[in-house]
């Protein structure tokens, strides 16, 4: 029905969307492998350590890209399970759930590189500081959701379903955030900030540019690789994945 | 709108007449809270000062332990005998519907944590204000808990091992209310006031009344489909 008034639906339909992904993916994927290869070339490299924290300060290359992404893909991930559950866009939920994964990849690479920096800075692995917190309350709710996901076995119930708590959660993740601020500050007071860093240099900026760039680049390819998998497995008994796997086999 | 009244009424004496010939199933949330609570001085030791700067955290989290155990058989029993299909059938609103359902869930599971909450505080040793804070905060948080745990409680209808799954899906979602309702009694104890806990917990609650419902018959929907 959409069709026909905009073109732009055409690579909703799930042959076009497969044909699509696949023909971009591994452009992205390259895109990726270069962007990382460059950004941790000017992290690594042409960066000078930083005044106060030494060479720990490079874990940030990684830290903060992935931070901003695991955020961000929660969000997308939410407006993609709004869209399949609105319109019933079968392409848009699977989407939403080949974003999930990568999603709590990043938040847990998040964490993870945080607490290697933490010791050497903090002096201690975990602190329970606000931002740490609601990454880790985060990471809870990405696993939520693709537990729910895949408990759920009628896969047009389990998009649904999962759609739901993934919108149940987006409203709440600013809330949670406000509320672990609140309770951070209640408890213990700034004897740790993660904000007080200075003022960034050029060539650090940067960096850390091009790494954000290269983490978008690989989620890109990832989810869309993963969606077509997923589109493979849902459709297929459609007439258009076997004409497809009959000319590659 | 007569009709609604009188469906919505019907709704919530059928569940309060359900739920008092089944005595045993609000009691034994009732029973684990106070174990649990009473588990925890023998855990961490009984030195009254660390137990009463704990109390707080431990009444709050046993309280979100003992609603999930409840969430499970919120639309469970209804859903097996098959009257839960009729309540979607009904020409009623479902969100207004469901709404009813939960609140005879908190009137059987919420209120009676909040009234048995007080014994608990003072074997922690809280003192009278932050005993009535608490028994505030829980006044306003227990029905935040029933509204969002039944949300959870709809999405694994019918699933395999969904008690456990429940508890993944809707403990993060408990933190604002966590965060809150132990923050109003921490501080009262550190001599200010819990007024902005309270209202924000206040303004939580209502914020939660107006989407929960329609999240709930949405997923209702969807997994009875």
């Amino acid at each position: 029905m959409a069709e026909q008034r905009v073109q732009w639906f055409k690579f909703a339909s799930p042959p076009n969307f497969y044909d699509l992904a696949g023909r971009l993916a591994p452009w992205f994927g390259g895109l990726a492998a270069i962007l990382f290869v460059v950004g941790l070339y000017i992290g690594f490299i042409l960066a000078p350590p930083d005044y106060q924290q030494g060479n720990s300060y490079r874990i940030m290359f990684i830290h903060v890209p992935t931070a901003w992404m695991s955020m961000f893909l929660y969000v997308l991930m939410a407006v993609y399970a709004a869209i399949g559950l609105i319109w019933r866009v079968k392409t848009a939920e699977v989407m939403a759930k080949a974003i999930a994964p990568t999603g709590a990849m990043f938040a847990f690479l998040c964490l993870w590189s945080g607490a290697l920096w933490g010791k050497p800075t903090w002096g201690t692995y975990w602190v329970w500081d606000a931002r740490l917190t609601s990454q880790l309350i985060l990471l809870f709710l990405y696993l939520g959701y693709m537990a729910l996901h895949a408990a759920i076995e009628d896969r047009q119930r389990a998009a649904n379903a999962s759609a739901i708590l993934a919108l149940a959660g987006v409203v709440n993740v600013p809330i949670i955030y406000f509320s672990v601020v609140w309770w951070n500050t209640l408890h213990q007071g700034a004897s740790v900030t993660v904000t007080s860093a200075p003022t960034m240099e050029t060539v650090m900026f940067a960096a850390l540019l091009v790494m954000t760039f290269a983490c978008w680049m690989y989620a890109i390819a990832v989810v869309l690789w993963r969606a077509r998998l997923e589109l493979l497995e849902r459709e297929r008994r459609a007439a258009w994945v076997l004409e497809r796997m009959g000319e590659k086999a | 709108m007569n009709g609604l009244a009188t469906a919505l009424i019907t709704l919530l004496r059928r569940d309060l007449i359900l739920a008092l010939r089944r005595r045993q199933d609000a009691l034994v949330v009732l029973g684990f809270f106070v174990v649990v609570v009473s588990l925890f001085p023998l855990g961490v030791g009984p030195d009254p000062q660390l137990l009463r700067s704990m109390a707080p955290g431990v009444l709050w989290v046993s309280a979100l332990l003992a609603t999930m155990l409840s969430l499970e058989r919120l639309f469970s029993d209804d859903f097996r005998d098959g009257s839960l299909e009729q309540i979607l059938l009904a020409p009623q609103p479902l969100s207004l519907l469901v709404g009813s359902k939960i609140l005879a869930h908190w009137l059987i599971t919420g209120l009676p944590l909040v009234l048995i909450s007080p014994l608990l505080g003072m074997q922690l040793g809280l003192d009278g204000t932050e005993i009535l804070t608490l028994m505030a905060a829980l006044l306003l948080g227990t029905p935040i808990l029933s509204l969002v745990g039944a949300i959870g409680a709809a999405l694994t209808l019918g699933l395999r091992g969904g008690g456990v799954l429940i508890s993944l899906l809707i403990l993060p979602l408990y933190v604002p209310a966590l965060v809150l309702g132990a923050g109003a009694v921490d501080a009262v104890m550190y001599g200010s006031s819990a007024q902005a806990h309270l209202s924000l917990m206040a303004a939580l609650l209502i914020l939660t009344l107006l989407l929960a419902p329609w999240a709930i018959a949405a997923a209702l929907r969807i997994m009875l489909d």
